[in-house]
């Protein structure tokens, strides 16, 4: 009796079993896909990881810095737009830095007694509202972290962005770029007396700081994933480079990574760092538009053009850069869609 | 006169027998020398048909008992009973009186010297941190070298929060909410001020790290300093109302023993009125007065307290919290104005479905809130010299309102120098400072105003308290004396 009710009841933790190992393989043979889709999906606010974009569209996008369409001095719908804003409102809205030093920043001991934003991407904004509007001051500087670059734009809030902004893939997917107007390469810096030596191994076990949705951080964190990157650094973000600086100084972080036009900037407020190691990235900045404004687009390659063309393109880098950055031999060659 | 001849019931082995019944106390009766009443059962006459013997073992309580009833059979035995009851609740009246009134007064003190001005102080530490972060960001926007000005009021400001905690740590109880409070703002505020400095040396060299350092040091006051700070006021504040529920309750315990021991003696007399017609028995009478002025006292004394208590939690506390409330509110929205043209639209949130500066929307929400503190303030404030600063800021507001109107119009045109001058500028430019600048200071007025008010009507509800304790304790004493007396006056009677 008692053995046959065993058996009956094993029987029936048979049937349970072999429902558990059926789910089991289900879950096994499904669930890969799924986990692998989540963890895309959770890369956060950058979206899916550089290298998976990069991936997706190997064919179309290898050289994102040569998707802008070719230069034309024509007015289209967005240009007409901007210049039937009536009164005071006939001003180009640009977002701006006004935290990097050299490219957009405030001197606060200007003599010029005005607290206008100066530097090379300040320079640039002026010509583009010269030659669109016909009065280098008729803009409206706004200055945006760099997390809001993208939405600044997608909702209107800025006609462009110019404001160190690298050309990426992933950003071509939601903002339409200039022509490239600077080339530049991501770096490190740190302490002098650091034992940080560039990008390598030498970052092991150190917290590296970077601007949230920047580049960089894609970068690292890509990096890290491939193993250019040891896995024990930690990498953490703030909304702008220079807030880097100050971790850096407060000794809150042990190596800043950012583009190295910007780091030398950084550097050059504070003696006591140094760019570590050779860039290791090829980036390319443009000027940010809506997507969709092919007139407007065209119309700043074309006001690019110009401005190499005339030499003020050299003028403004032997102003704000050259003393930090080294000569240049010009900004990079453009080639369009 | 039923029970002429009471000595009949007095025993004869008294040093034998067993304590004596519980409620004649030793002095209620002083002049009766000898052993005491102490009837034993057997001894008492026993009602008819109850059995001679008794039962072996009885709690003590029982034999108490038993003696109480043998010797309330007896008219000396009752008046020793009636005696001791009278000066039993005198006494407690006077003590439960001393006590609760002693507790109420210390409560009156506290909220005059202790948890009120605490109280001030933790809203001065907000107001001093806030006022500092919001001229440290002025001077970031006048340039490199600051105005001697702002750098003097930023360096007040930071004197002031500092010695404020210093009393308040001082007054805090060690591990309490408070002192925890405290303890985090002595610790950040060293911090705070490390990076405002570091901010400035970056800024006289010309470099936008100074900026960044301003920024990171504004966030350490928005998210850390300034919540603490808050919470500092509310325990502070929340003290200060306990304070005055401690003092305002009527003493009803107090109150109530009073008429019964009023009640008690009253027909203790009436009693001695229908066996003796005597009217007056002069011990009952003085201990009759006694009461009677221990109550009067009481009653009109704590409701004069409670009164003028009331009137400077209405008057006092509740204009100085509004107004508090204000000054606040016109530092917020000071500093907010100032971060608006700090960061230029770096800040952004929707709001009705556009996209608006979060600096700006701020503004206006603090704004608003000192426009409805300001009326409120107007509502409480009772007379002239209270209401005409509250008047003159409100004036000033809605100037500053308009002017800042005009410098946001600037900003959005891309006039950002006439922005500025419109929000720092010099007085030719009619800038927005000097409306906050009136606003504050008569806020300032207004304040030192309440605060007299203040003192004035709990000074006054703490002194109507004055010597009531004591006098309460040493008027009972009286009473139950004379209730003593006057019973022990008829109590020799029957020797």
């Amino acid at each position: 009796m008692t053995t046959r009710r065993l058996k009956a009841s094993l029987k029936g933790w048979g049937g349970v079993g072999a429902m558990a190992v059926a789910c089991t393989l289900t879950a096994v043979i499904a669930l890969p896909p799924l986990t692998h889709a989540a963890q895309d999906g959770s890369t956060g606010v950058g979206g899916p990881g550089v290298a998976t974009g990069l991936q997706t569209k190997a064919e179309k996008c290898t050289a994102p810095e040569d998707q802008s369409p070719p230069p034309s001095g024509a007015d289209g719908p967005t240009i007409t737009a901007i210049k039937n804003r009536v009164g005071d409102k006939r001003k180009l809205v640009i977002g701006v830095d006004q935290n990097s030093y050299r490219w957009g920043y405030r001197d606060p001991n200007s003599t010029k007694k005005t607290s206008e934003l100066e530097g090379f991407d300040i320079d640039l904004a002026h010509r583009i509202a010269e030659e669109i509007l016909g009065d280098k001051d008729a803009v409206v500087f706004r200055a945006i972290p760099t997390n809001q670059r993208i939405p600044a734009i997608q909702n209107g809030d800025v006609d462009m962005v110019v404001r160190t902004m690298t050309i990426t893939c992933k950003r071509l997917d939601e903002v339409a770029f200039s022509a490239p107007y600077f080339q530049t390469g991501q770096q490190v810096l740190a302490p002098k007396k650091s034992t940080i030596r560039g990008y390598d191994k030498s970052l092991a076990d150190k917290r590296i700081c970077t601007a949230a949705t920047s580049t960089a951080y894609d970068t690292l964190t890509a990096g890290k994933t491939k193993g250019d990157l040891p896995g024990s650094a930690r990498v953490f973000t703030v909304p702008n480079q220079l807030d880097c600086l100050v971790r850096l100084q407060l000794g809150m972080a042990d190596a800043v990574v950012t583009d190295g036009a910007l780091a030398a900037g950084q550097a050059a407020q504070d003696p006591t760092v140094e760019l570590k190691g050779d860039p290791f990235t090829e980036e390319y900045y443009g000027v940010a538009m809506k997507k969709g404004s092919d007139d407007l687009v065209r119309r700043v390659n074309q006001v690019l053009v110009d401005y190499r063309n005339s030499g003020g393109w050299q003028e403004s880098y032997n102003k704000w850069l050259a003393a930090d950055l080294g000569p240049s031999s010009g900004p990079p060659a453009p080639k369009y869609k | 006169m039923t029970y002429g001849g009471g000595q009949v019931t007095y025993p004869t082995k008294g040093s034998a027998a067993p304590p004596g019944p519980p409620t004649p106390t030793v002095p209620a009766v002083p002049s009766q020398p000898g052993p005491v009443a102490t009837p034993t059962p057997a001894a008492a006459p026993a009602p008819p048909g109850r059995p001679e013997t008794e039962p072996p073992r009885r709690t003590a309580f029982a034999e108490g008992v038993d003696q109480l009833r043998a010797a309330a059979t007896t008219e000396p035995g009752r008046l020793r009973i009636i005696g001791a009851a009278l000066a039993l609740l005198v006494v407690a009246f006077g003590a439960v009186t001393a006590w609760q009134m002693a507790d109420r007064s210390a409560a009156a003190d506290d909220v005059l010297h202790s948890s009120q001005p605490l109280s001030d102080d933790a809203a001065n530490i907000y107001r001093s941190l806030a006022d500092a972060n919001t001229t440290a960001s002025s001077g970031f926007l006048a340039g490199g070298e600051e105005p001697a000005e702002t750098r003097a009021r930023y360096e007040r400001d930071i004197r002031t929060a500092a010695s404020l905690l210093v009393t308040a740590a001082a007054n805090s109880e060690p591990g309490s909410p408070s002192a925890d409070s405290i303890a985090k703002l002595n610790k950040l505020l060293p911090e705070y001020k490390g990076l405002i400095e570091r901010a400035r040396a970056n800024n006289r060299q010309g470099f936008p790290l100074g900026g960044a350092y301003l920024r990171y040091a504004n966030n350490k006051m928005q998210e850390e300093m300034l919540p603490e700070a808050e919470r500092l006021y509310l325990k502070e504040n929340g003290r200060l109302l306990a304070d005055y529920d401690r003092a305002t309750p009527y003493p009803w315990a107090a109150i109530g023993l009073g008429v019964v021991a009023l009640g008690a003696l009253g027909w203790a007399q009436r009693r001695n009125y229908r066996r003796t017609n005597r009217v007056l028995n002069r011990g009952m009478v003085a201990a009759t007065a006694a009461s009677t002025v221990v109550l009067l006292w009481v009653t009109v004394g704590h409701t004069v307290a409670r009164a003028e208590l009331d009137s400077s939690y209405d008057h006092g506390v509740r204009s100085l919290n509004v107004l508090h409330a204000a000054r606040i509110a016109s530092l917020k929205a000071r500093g907010n104005e100032n971060l608006t043209l700090v960061s230029r639209g770096a800040e952004t949130v929707q709001q009705d479905g556009r996209t608006k500066d979060a600096y700006d929307v701020e503004f206006q929400k603090q704004m608003a809130v000192l426009d409805t503190r300001l009326t409120e303030a107007k509502r409480l404030a009772d007379d002239q010299a209270g209401s005409k600063p509250v008047a003159v800021a409100a004036g000033s507001m809605e100037v500053w309102q308009s002017r800042h109107q005009e410098a946001r119009k600037a900003d959005d045109s891309g006039d950002y120098q006439g922005a500025l001058n419109k929000v720092i500028g010099a007085k030719a430019d009619k800038p927005t400072r000097e409306c906050f600048d009136s606003v504050d200071e008569e806020l300032d007025a207004a304040l030192v105003q309440e605060g007299k008010e203040f003192r004035e009507a709990a000074g006054d509800g703490r002194s109507a308290m004055n010597g009531l304790p004591v006098g309460a304790a040493a008027f009972a004493v009286l009473g139950a004396a004379g209730a003593v007396l006057g019973i022990g006056r008829r109590l020799s009677e029957y020797r």
